[in-house]
């Protein structure tokens, strides 16, 4: 069964008078039913702006230059604008990076719910007494107080306006949900809750499935259940979360890991490994792979041919060393 | 001994006729030998960044007293202080002037703490410094700080704190800004200069495999309040506050999922009562908690503990 949400090698760029930003350059993966994917990236791997293009809200300077995003097998940038208004938020909803940030500073927390109910009441069946108390509850779970309704967004911390963006963008049980980000202002007791609730969201089937967008591969960890690795652009490998994480195949993967440092890691027992070196400028990347220049295991030939996807052990990944070797 | 701090306080008023005090330091002690690295840990409102501010001189303590090497903080002049504690701050980007070029802070810095410094060696030092964290003046000297990573911004922030040839660094949310795979650049430049070096370091985080990783000692921070302080190994391996407790078991692993359901707590910004900080959260709390402060008892070798369930 395909997934709820496919991209099939998904280019989005931005163009500017300068150059032409090949953010996201070539992206194939699916949101299934029943699972949630995590995209783990560093800075500038492309990793928001897939988010923005998965879910369809795609503006300029950033345009799709080549493949699609199909929601439930219907091409999304072949709908009208009509079209993909109705599937917002019910069908196709994200929570952008720093949209807690953009939260309306007039507006209390009960009238931006009473927006999302007036915005969607053509389309479906609200019975709006009921949102009111989903929210009221949905809140609690989060470690926010009742209160937190009649405030204005200026009146919350970081930490609650990004937990109040996340009860706003789940208050309609979307299909899909993409997540970029979002826990970043959270401190780890509350991150905690914010991962069981959205785990309860889709163990209750309130929600079908999630895109989890992260840096943080331990926290990527907690919920995901499939998991792709994105650098500059790409998505080099991508499987399993359990396979990922347990035993990763592209060098990018384990230098990643190998940072990781944990409560109980001592300074005096290890130096840490890391990875070396800069990630390339995404309006020029280098030829072949794009990580030759940091890979401590680069052969001649990643420096002159993109390497192609190879299968692993159910994992996929986008590297030379494992080329050939299905 | 490099620090001494004891009952250190400090009261921020604000609201309406300043009538609203925010305690942001609450009595607060530690010890700091030659050599060693102190991490303090706390979350958002832990008071960390406060503690740090009157560790630089950059606000004075409400009361309390800290001791730099002997003598009162508020005796040492500030360019005298200055010479022997440098600070690295949080946020790289804005730690430089995005219109000159970078290595015009480096020079700055040079004519400011050590203005006998002959002009001919000035380069030599600059070198040298960026050497230590890991980059040539060649790859630095002349370029803006837009032509370069998070992760290089801040090895060159440090690179400008060693210029001055310091006792004790301060370190504040170091690596908080930059991606986990450069922030392993900064790490092993901050061992080089703790093993080579044998420098003093104050290692301000809210990230607990961090401060686990640089510190011989820990300081956990709690709504202003210190509520263990010990041996990192001790600390992390047996944590005695039920706050670091929580802490320690809300950190994810990359290795291992939650297994248990935990039960949301909506926790508000309150103003700390007379007694236990935590108490409202706790999960041991009782009525002696919230009416009466715990004290800080030596529940371990070396390793302290306010807490009522240790005496």
């Amino acid at each position: 069964m395909p997934g709820l949400l496919v991209a099939d090698s998904l280019k989005a760029y931005y163009f500017t008078k300068r150059a032409v930003v090949r953010a996201v350059d070539g992206v194939s993966l699916e949101a299934e039913d029943g699972s949630v994917l995590a995209v783990v990236g560093e800075s500038g791997s492309g990793k928001s702006t897939l988010g923005v293009a998965l879910a369809g809200l795609v503006k300029p300077p950033l345009r799709i230059a080549g493949g699609s995003v199909y929601f439930k097998g219907r091409d999304i940038y072949a709908m009208g604008d009509e079209e993909l208004r109705s599937i917002r938020a019910v069908g196709l909803a994200i929570v952008p990076q720093f949209a807690m940030d953009a939260l309306n500073p007039t507006a209390r927390v009960r009238d931006l719910i009473r927006d999302i109910i007036a915005s969607h009441r053509d389309s479906l069946p609200i019975d709006e007494e009921d949102v009111y108390r989903r929210a009221q509850e949905r809140a609690l779970q989060i470690g926010l107080p009742k209160w937190v309704l009649d405030r204005y967004s200026v009146e919350l911390s970081g930490g609650m306006r990004q937990r109040v963006t996340i009860l706003l963008s789940t208050l309609l049980n979307p299909e899909v949900l993409i997540l970029d980000e979002p826990t970043s202002a959270l401190d780890v007791v509350v991150q905690r809750l914010v991962i069981q609730y959205l785990q309860d969201l889709m163990a209750e089937r309130a929600v079908k499935s999630m895109v989890f967008i992260t840096h943080d591969i331990a926290t990527a960890r907690q919920i995901a259940t499939e998991m792709a690795v994105m650098y500059a652009g790409q998505i080099v490998e991508r499987g399993p979360a359990e396979s990922v994480i347990g035993s990763p195949l592209h060098p990018y993967t384990k230098g990643l890991m190998s940072a990781i440092v944990e409560p109980g890691a001592s300074i005096k027992r290890a130096k840490l490994e890391g990875l070396s070196g800069e990630p390339p400028d995404m309006a020029n990347p280098p030829k072949g792979c794009r990580f030759y220049p940091r890979c401590r295991y680069r052969m001649p030939i990643c420096e002159r041919e993109e390497p192609p996807e190879a299968e692993v052990g159910g994992i996929k990944v986008k590297c030379w060393l494992y080329a050939g070797k299905t | 001994m490099i620090y001494r701090a004891e009952g250190l306080t400090k009261v921020f008023s604000t609201g309406f006729l300043r009538t609203v005090k925010i305690r942001a330091l609450d009595d607060v002690g530690f010890e700091v030998e030659e050599g060693e690295v102190l991490s303090i840990v706390g979350e958002s409102g832990s008071g960390k960044s406060t503690l740090l501010r009157v560790l630089l001189k950059a606000i004075p303590p409400t009361s309390g007293e800290v001791e730099y090497r002997g003598r009162p903080l508020r005796s040492w002049k500030p360019l005298e202080y200055w010479r022997e504690v440098q600070a690295v701050l949080q946020d790289p980007y804005s730690s430089f002037n995005p219109f000159y070029p970078i290595d015009r802070i480096l020079y700055k810095t040079l004519e400011k703490y050590r203005p006998e410094l002959p002009e001919a060696e000035r380069v030599k030092a600059v070198s040298e410094a960026l050497e230590a964290v890991g980059l040539s003046a060649r790859d630095v000297v002349g370029k803006y700080p837009h032509q370069f990573s998070g992760g290089q911004l801040q090895r060159i922030s440090i690179a400008r704190a060693l210029l001055v040839r310091p006792k004790v660094l301060l370190a504040d949310e170091v690596v908080s800004m930059i991606d986990a795979s450069l922030r392993v650049s900064v790490l092993n430049v901050l061992h080089d200069i703790r093993e080579k070096m044998g420098m003093t370091m104050l290692f301000v985080t809210h990230d607990m495999g961090l401060a686990s990783y640089i510190g011989d000692k820990v300081l956990v921070l709690y709504k202003g309040q210190a509520v263990e302080y010990g041996p990192a190994e001790s600390i992390f391996s047996k944590p005695l506050h039920p706050y670091t407790q929580m802490l320690l078991a809300s950190v994810p692993r990359v290795k291992e999922r939650w297994r248990e359901r935990v039960t949301s707590v909506t926790i508000e910004f309150s103003l700390a009562g007379s007694g236990c900080p935590f108490a409202d959260r706790c999960p041991y709390a009782t009525e002696a908690c919230r009416t009466i402060r715990p004290k800080r008892i030596e529940a371990e070798k070396n390793h302290y503990v306010a807490c009522h369930l240790y005496g």
